[in-house]
């Protein structure tokens, strides 16, 4: 009942894709990621540690914003990170295939205060990930 | 029919037991990437004779700094340790009812669970070859208990075989080593292992497998005594005029390999989960309080480390209030033991060498997230009669893990709603604190229906999100153990590291300890003859 109309007051008080993401979470059951588009990889992926707008987090440490990030004009760079990681970030290409990971680059390319006009192909993400 | 399907090649069947064999393969796989070896703990570790009014600084209260604290102290060291938190124990963490959790991000959850209920966030399981972690505990007066990892009564739980319903352990287990013992029979029987053994072995694995899989004088695994003996049976025994015993219905061979259920039957083998495995009583953080008493009085809390610098003569540290109130203070030392997880370290600004740095850079950390839940009731025991033990699902919770504590106590009960790693780990810390928990009921809700009636309140702790560590646990692979392992361990100038990080049993309170024991015994070496030769 509570869970009802906890669902029914944010749908009628907020209409952000990100929230309605939120309330319906597909979850993966393939042992890797499952979602085709590169905003849904975001939300349910990338957001765990940049958060929602991609405005990153700090504690004893920090995760880096991904939002209006001048490091995302080279396109290699978001592409060897999401596939390799780097220091504390774990690579993703044992669980996202190069299709997904050109997908959620594009997508954060082009989000969070981020324009960059030159899209990521999938023949870019195969020149890093080398399969 | 039946028998035309059971008729199969001798390699399939070697296939089969190869599954079953799962656990030591699994272990080797483990071995290779440096998970299951055993500790190699020196019962009378202590050192001594540290030369007068040398200072050492202590970066992390975790398991590895409060060790390092505790024993350098007593070697004779002037000894101060700065910790990020309010509290000890770092990883070794538990949280109860009133407690307060505010993850990277901002989101906070305030634990409600009943008194005495509580959820180990980090470690939860002491294996009985831990023995640095058992010897402090014995030492410090930790009161043991023993974790149930094997419930035979527990489930077993596929969405996609047995409609969806769950399966006891104990009945898969019994029909899968049934059913093998029977192939392997049939395998024999039919000339398939005539090369590999001789007649007398032959007949000996007949016997044996008889015994070991319950079949009967004809090699058949069917129902009877003998294999409810095993699997349990439909009605129990009793005493007076109650009904008789009535032997239970083994499940179909083809089914049971199908459902793959027999999957997670071998886990409560490997080593590092076998019996016996223990827990403190209350808590995981009991370990921590116990260190905490110990030295408490060198702790600094709340302190952020920024700046790790040193020279020919000393180490100095720059921190700030964890809050980021007040401005930069610093700490100097002549030597310094760094705990911070390397996914913390990584990001400060630290005087070491190049291949140091290097290593500090190449370790990701993982993706883990746990769940507990608080029921209005132990209904796992009161309806099912579980006590205690795991519950294994295909579903992304991954596991059900019940209290090995207070059986049978009326009120409230906290289970381990979900323990999760890989992909579905990163989702779920993606989500909000307050949808893990939903999602967690949900899930649990296909094992036991009682769950969507019973559930109170939930706690939720996404492992990338808690803002000590950025992550689970340093995750080595093969490849960068052989090229930065040794680097990272080196004493680099005044400065060495310690935790779970630099040791071959990472995620575990035995790697970090071993890992703080092993730095601050070269440490003290290296200082004793450097001042021998000053």
């Amino acid at each position: 009942m509570r869970t009802t109309f906890t669902i029914a007051t944010l749908l009628s008080l907020l209409a952000s894709t990100s929230v309605l993401a939120e309330e319906t979470p597909m979850l993966s059951t393939s042992g890797k990621f499952d979602q085709p588009s590169g905003e849904a990889l975001f939300n349910q992926v990338c957001q765990g540690c940049h958060m929602a707008e991609g405005q990153g987090s700090h504690g004893a440490g920090a995760y880096p914003a991904l939002a209006t990030n001048q490091k995302l004009g080279a396109k290699v760079y978001p592409v060897y990170m999401v596939s390799s990681g780097q220091g504390g970030m774990p690579g993703f290409k044992k669980y996202m295939d190069d299709q997904q990971i050109a997908s959620v680059v594009n997508y954060v390319r082009t989000h969070f205060g981020n324009q960059y006009a030159d899209s990521v192909t999938v023949e870019d993400v195969r020149a890093v990930t080398q399969r | 029919m039946q028998e035309k399907s059971m008729v199969v090649s001798r390699r399939t069947v070697l296939n089969w037991i190869g599954v079953t064999a799962g656990a030591a393969a699994m272990y080797q796989a483990m071995t290779a990437l440096s998970f299951a070896a055993e500790s190699n703990h020196d019962r009378n570790f202590a050192l001594s004779g540290a030369p007068k009014g040398t200072r050492v600084l202590i970066l992390g209260a975790g398991l590895a700094g409060m060790t390092a604290a505790y024993e350098l102290r007593k070697a004779g060291y002037q000894v101060k340790v700065l910790e990020f938190n309010a509290r000890p124990g770092g990883r070794c963490w538990t949280l109860r009812g009133g407690d307060r959790f505010t993850e990277l991000g901002g989101a906070t959850q305030h634990c409600e669970f009943d008194k005495g209920l509580y959820l180990n966030p980090g470690p939860w399981r002491i294996p009985y070859h831990h023995h640095a972690v058992l010897d402090y505990c014995h030492k410090f007066g930790v009161a043991l208990e023993p974790f149930v990892q094997v419930n035979y009564n527990a489930m077993v739980h596929s969405t996609k075989a047995f409609g969806g319903k769950p399966q006891r352990y104990r009945e898969v287990q019994a029909d899968f080593q049934g059913h093998v013992a029977e192939l392997l029979s049939k395998a024999v029987n039919q000339h398939g292992l005539d090369q590999a053994l001789t007649q007398e072995d032959r007949e000996r694995l007949l016997e044996v497998m008889r015994k070991w899989g319950a079949l009967d004088a004809g090699n058949s695994y069917k129902k009877s005594l003998e294999t409810s003996l095993r699997r349990g049976f439909a009605i129990d025994d009793g005493g007076g005029l109650m009904p008789e015993a009535v032997p239970s219905e083994p499940m179909d061979c083809k089914a049971l390999l199908d459902s793959n259920l027999w999957q997670s039957i071998a886990s409560g083998q490997e080593y590092e989960y076998q019996s016996s495995i223990f827990q403190p009583v209350g808590g995981m953080d009991m370990i921590a309080q116990a260190f905490q008493k110990q030295v408490n009085d060198l702790i600094h809390y709340n302190a952020k480390v920024t700046r790790i610098q040193q020279n020919d003569t000393g180490v100095t540290v720059t921190y700030q209030n964890s809050d980021g109130s007040g401005g930069l203070q610093q700490e100097q030392a002549h030597w310094c033991v760094c705990t911070l997880p390397l996914s913390i370290l990584g990001q400060l600004p630290i005087d070491v060498s190049a291949p140091m740095m290097s290593a500090i850079r190449a370790v990701p950390y993982e993706s883990s997230v746990k769940i507990g839940l608080q029921f209005k009731r132990r209904f796992w025991e009161q309806d099912e009669h579980i006590y205690g033990g795991i519950s294994y699902t295909d579903t992304p919770i991954s596991k059900i893990s019940y209290p090995s504590t207070d059986y049978g106590k009326q009120g409230k009960g906290v289970l381990l709603g979900a323990y999760i790693w890989g992909p579905n780990a990163y989702e779920f810390t993606a989500m909000s604190p307050k949808m893990r928990v939903q999602k967690a009921v949900e899930y649990g809700a296909q094992i036991h229906p009682q769950y969507p009636s019973e559930f109170e309140n939930g706690i939720a702790v996404g492992w990338h999100r808690v803002p000590w560590t950025n992550g689970c646990y340093g995750l080595w692979t093969p490849e960068t153990r052989q090229q930065h392992y040794k680097n990272l361990c080196q004493i680099d100038g005044r400065i060495v590291l310690a935790g779970e990080h630099a040791s071959y049993i990472p995620a575990w309170m035995e790697g970090a300890i071993l890992s703080s024991q092993d730095a601050i015994k070269r440490l003290h070496t290296h200082i004793i003859a450097s001042a021998k030769a000053a």
